[in-house]
């Protein structure tokens, strides 16, 4: 049996005098999924945070490499699970982009609908699961009663409700659902009515606004030194969105505002995903009505043979830019591919904003980063 | 200056608070606005999408004849290696020799539903089904055999 003198010489040897080393994670609730913080403490201040990966590591890249550029699509709905239908696009974007591929009309502007309504179901999962890890347990069900919706608009048209894989490389495996319009309509008008009741239940909460304001402060050149994209980067006020400084599909035809913050704090992240969802249903507004006729999907060889070469192409997923990067032999396959995930680059700024804080407020900075674990450790 | 800042805050605390609480409330007698379904009972009237991808299976119909023709079309266009074609030789009364399926093997513990198998057939022989309910004692009973027994080919299906 140990007496008390030798617990504390024990903890002091594991840091410099004072120091205590907690690791948080694998399996914590507040890290949504095998992601392991190693903080080391000086009381309850933060004087680093290593992050260790590699807990869900599955070889998604090596993996492509054995796979079909019609096959290899599908794999990537497994990284993000939450923006999957994005992800997704990315890729099929880069094979029509090798090949050449005419993609209709009706294809790209469905292709964007669904984008937004995945964008729309992932800041609703974020939105619950983050004020759940504040302590606020409601808008957990609130927040999913919204994107239920959602995913019963996937299951119907996809036929999955996380993992879509609808996208084919140039244009959708197959039609809309003939309920299709009739259901995103009513999404759209039940959102409107009910966004209200997260202002009420969230944003205008006392003890909500006092965890997060000034709370992970993340500077502008901060934000472009580690990296960040996506709400992260917006919200420190870096001007990063896929969709306006590269459009791909039918972005350039719609008119939507990239909701920018600059104080950089938890709350500002908050405020830009709260903002973005409603930008979103701008979009759906625009495009549901818009949807031309025609075929689905364009004509295609049925062996699909990139050219030799090296090709990028990027989206703008949930969470920020996925970039998917691919040398090409000219065989069937592709020689390398590489994923570059929104998650990966957000996590590594977390040690930057976190240092010095207390350890209660680095719920509030993780939760605001919307880490998805697979799409960081692939 | 303190006294002000302090009762201003204390103010605004108490009434965000009874904001959200008034919304909870608002649900408390409105019980009919709360959409939770409990999954075991609900089984009856569960009603699942036409295109929810659960599992691959084989139409058969009342003459027990299915549309395969053992192409292998699914098996190259299955990520995983899923699907095993098994095929076999059938002589004709005339003595032809025609290629069929003995039996298309399907693993359900390694599909991912990603319905490429489906697109990929020429034929139509398989579809997706929207069963979802897959839990077994034993992993062996997850390795189906798609085609039913005694079955064949229907008739013009080349």
């Amino acid at each position: 049996m140990y007496n008390q003198t030798e617990i504390l010489k024990d903890t002091s040897e594991l840091g410099a005098e004072g120091e205590l080393v907690i690791n948080m994670g694998p399996q914590h609730p507040a890290t949504h999924g095998v992601l392991h913080l190693v903080v080391t403490l000086n009381g309850e201040t933060i004087k680093k945070i290593e992050p260790h990966l590699g807990y869900i590591h599955r070889s998604i890249e090596k993996m492509c490499e054995s796979l079909t550029y019609r096959q290899f699509i599908y794999v990537t709905s497994r990284m993000d699970y939450l923006s999957s239908h994005i992800n997704n696009l990315g890729c099929a974007l880069l094979v029509e982009k090798g090949m050449q591929i005419e993609v209709p009309d009706r294809a790209k502007v469905i292709r964007v609908i669904l984008s937004e309504l995945t964008r729309i179901a992932s800041h609703e999962l974020w939105l619950g699961a983050m004020a759940m890890d504040l302590g606020a347990f409601t808008p957990f069900f609130y927040a999913f009663r919204e994107r239920e919706m959602i995913t019963e608009i996937m299951e119907d048209t996809c036929g999955a409700r996380l993992t879509m894989n609808y996208i084919v490389p140039g244009g959708l495996m197959y039609d809309l659902h003939p309920d299709f319009q009739k259901k995103v309509k009513a999404f759209v008008k039940q959102f409107k009515a009910k966004v209200t009741e997260y202002e009420d239940l969230v944003t205008n909460n006392i003890i909500f606004q006092s965890r997060t304001k000034g709370v992970g402060i993340l500077s502008a050149e901060d934000a472009i030194s580690f990296g960040c994209t996506g709400p992260v980067a917006r919200a420190s006020g870096v001007s990063c969105d896929i969709r306006k400084i590269y459009p791909y599909e039918v972005y350039d035809k719609v008119s939507f505002n990239e909701i920018l913050d600059t104080a950089g704090d938890s709350f500002a992240r908050y405020m830009v995903r709260v903002k973005e969802m409603n930008e979103s249903i701008h979009i759906i507004e625009q495009l549901i009505d818009n949807i031309p006729d025609g075929d689905f999907v364009g004509k295609t060889k049925n062996v699909l043979k990139l050219p030799k070469g090296e090709f990028y192409t990027r989206v703008e997923t949930a969470r920020g830019e996925f970039g998917v990067f691919v040398v090409s032999e000219g065989g069937t396959t592709p020689h390398r591919i590489k994923f570059r995930s929104p998650g990966f680059s957000n996590l590594s700024a977390l040690n930057h904003m976190a240092v010095g804080s207390k350890i209660g407020d680095l719920m509030a900075t993780m939760g605001t980063l919307d880490l998805v674990i697979p799409d960081i450790d692939r | 200056m303190f006294l002000k800042e302090y009762i201003t805050e204390v103010y605004n605390g108490v009434s965000s608070l009874l904001k959200g609480m008034r919304k909870t409330g608002y649900y408390f007698v409105h019980p009919k606005e709360i959409i939770t379904e409990q999954y075991p009972d609900n089984r009856a009237h569960l009603n699942l999408a036409e295109r929810f991808k659960g599992e691959v299976i084989m139409p058969h119909d009342e003459n027990n004849e299915h549309t395969c023709t053992g192409c292998t079309a699914c098996e190259l266009a299955c990520p995983n290696g899923t699907i095993k074609v098994v095929t076999k030789f059938e002589v004709s009364p005339e003595g032809k020799k025609k290629k069929a399926i003995d039996a298309l093997v399907y693993r359900l513990e390694l599909c991912t539903m990603c319905n490429l198998c489906i697109v990929a057939c020429p034929s139509d022989a398989i579809k997706m089904a929207p069963n979802f309910e897959h839990s077994v004692f034993d992993r062996t009973k997850l390795t189906k055999v798609l085609n039913h027994p005694g079955s064949k080919i229907k008739e013009g299906i080349e």
